[in-house]
């Protein structure tokens, strides 16, 4: 080493610091999402043609409105499963380190294999199907596999600790004596719950919200694998114009999909106590 | 009372249930000794076991993925520990701009980010070559360093640093007898996270693999593409296993890292 870098003006440390990753990232991450995303202004020719087309494109309006359809399902499943295991988790500290490990196996299990399970899962001759059939509660198989209760189920499951999470947060910050300040004024538990608990646990709930909502807008793999051709998802529409090679109108669906992630994470970011809960949740 | 206390209990069980039935499911069926895939199975045995490790088309995308994820590992770890320590002390208005920059990975929509590399790597024939990879997944890798060291950063006490400096150390001595120890574990953390992540990425992998860098999860998908025999099982079972193992030892780390913060403070 010919020069000591540690010797540098103290001002430029930070700055040495961080520009290695800063170029790396703008090279191979930013650069060419940005490149690609201006081809939905450059393509054909340098305009906003693309955007003003798609209030009349039907097909566009049809997989958005899918997309956030299946969002808005998967986050009201998730939230009404989430809350009662996040209050076990918190509740019931006997019971903690197991309902922990239950959340974190799947949790940590890629979403590829989480997606693949639900295929061997919902299939014609899958567990759900051969378990019904046996009861005698059907008499041929369902098809549940390739609709859009597939999609909704599986990233229900995907999801869920996302949701779990944030809101167990939320409920362990609060302090236990208003509890007991709750019941001993003589409020019964569904009211302390109601006037106390619920509400205190909100910025979780919003944050939890708010992830999940984000993510399931975004998924590809787990509607590509057990959701069908027929109700696609806005990513599945993007990589099928790739495929295609149509490179302007994936460009503008990219914006689009990226935009909406933005904006409700901008929106929801500014309520109080959500910034923080979310940032300590996106891991 | 009872029945108060049993019905919350019975939901909370079930839906715990719905969250580890799929992944057990995977499990039994790749113990299976039929030839396709039903449930329960027929009989059990070590079939798809010795599938997968019988056939060059399953191990080759294996190693793959094993050593794109091992450098990805190397460059992440470097790349983002070095960032997080400037990151806490740059000014306001540029700490926003390189944090939004450097974290933006975790909620572009994967798909945004994937036809991206795509559009430029190929320009630059980096399709197809685990070198593309490598630099694609190390840009999805490098948030959960930078968040994980940050954090560890953000719980060491300033005095520390402050003591050796003026106790006479250099800044050198300083960052490698005082800070690089304190920020261990967080950097051990990000490490495992980054590896998990490139090792399981699919999304990135399906638009820039090609045919001449396929990848464990890529292969997952081609096969099914074409047909779901229980190999795929296995497969899943095993990477279910190891990435359990690699973020039980991450979850050990921070909690016994947490540990020893406490007792310090």
């Amino acid at each position: 080493m010919t020069r000591d870098w540690s010797r540098a003006p103290p001002a430029m440390m930070p700055l040495l610091l961080v520009a290695p990753l800063v170029v790396f990232m703008l090279a191979f991450y930013a650069l060419p999402v940005v490149a690609m995303l201006m081809r939905s202004v450059s393509d054909p020719v340098w305009s906003v043609a693309n955007y003003a087309a798609l209030p009349e494109d039907v097909v566009f309006l049809k997989t958005f409105s899918n997309t956030f359809y299946t969002s808005l399902i998967v986050t009201v499943a998730t939230l009404l499963m989430a809350y009662p295991v996040a209050l076990a988790l918190v509740r019931a500290p006997r019971w903690a380190p197991l309902i922990l490990v239950l959340i974190l196996l799947p949790f940590w299990t890629s979403v590829l294999v989480r997606s693949y399970a639900w295929m061997v899962l919902m299939g014609r001759h899958g567990l759900i199907n051969e378990a019904l059939t046996a009861a005698g509660l059907l008499e041929r198989p369902l098809r549940i596999l390739n609709t859009p209760l597939a999609t909704q189920i599986a990233m229900t499951h995907i999801l869920l600790p996302y949701m779990i999470l944030p809101i167990a947060n939320a409920l362990r910050q609060i302090d236990p004596s208003l509890l007991r300040a709750s019941s001993g004024l003589g409020a019964p538990p569904w009211r302390t719950f109601m006037q106390v608990t619920l509400p205190l646990s909100m910025p979780g709930v919003a944050a939890g919200v708010l992830l999940v909502f984000v993510l399931a807008l975004g998924f590809y793999i787990t509607p590509a694998m057990v959701g069908g051709p027929r109700e696609i998802t806005l990513s599945m529409l993007i990589a099928q114009q790739v495929d295609h090679l149509n490179w302007a109108y994936a460009a503008t669906l990219s914006a689009v999909l990226l935009a909406t992630s933005l904006a409700l994470i901008g929106i929801c970011y500014r309520l109080p106590g959500v910034g923080n809960a979310f940032r300590m949740n996106v891991r | 009372m009872m029945a108060t206390r049993l019905l919350p209990a019975t939901v909370v069980g079930l839906i715990l249930l719905f969250l580890v039935l799929p992944i057990v499911v995977v499990m039994v069926v790749s113990f299976s000794s039929a030839t396709y895939l039903t449930f329960p199975p027929p009989a059990f045995g070590l079939k798809w076991y010795e599938a997968y490790f019988s056939s060059a088309d399953w191990l080759r995308p294996t190693w793959l993925s094993i050593w794109v994820a091992a450098v990805v590992v190397v460059l992440s770890t470097v790349l983002g520990t070095l960032a997080a320590l400037g990151i806490s002390r740059l000014p306001n208005a540029l700490r926003v701009v390189v944090a939004g920059l450097v974290l933006s990975p975790l909620i572009v929509p994967g798909i945004v980010v994937a036809i991206g590399i795509y559009y430029a790597f190929s320009r630059y024939g980096l399709v197809g070559s685990p070198i593309g990879l490598i630099l694609a997944h190390t840009c999805l890798s490098v948030p959960f360093v930078v968040t994980s060291v940050s954090a560890s950063l953000a719980g060491i006490d300033p005095r520390l640093g402050h003591a050796a400096l003026s106790l006479g150390a250099t800044p050198r001595a300083t960052f490698f007898q005082v800070t690089l120890p304190l920020i261990r574990p967080g950097v051990l953390v990000g490490a495992l996270f980054a590896f998990i992540h490139s090792f399981d990425e699919l999304i990135v992998a399906l638009f820039i693999s090609g045919s001449g860098a396929v990848t464990l999860p890529r292969r997952m998908w081609d096969d099914l593409r074409f047909q779901i025999d229980p190999t795929i099982a296995a497969v899943s079972t095993l990477t279910i296993v190891l990435t359990a193992a690699l973020m039980w030892g991450a979850h050990l780390l921070r909690k016994h890292a947490e540990r020893q913060l406490t007792k310090m403070g």
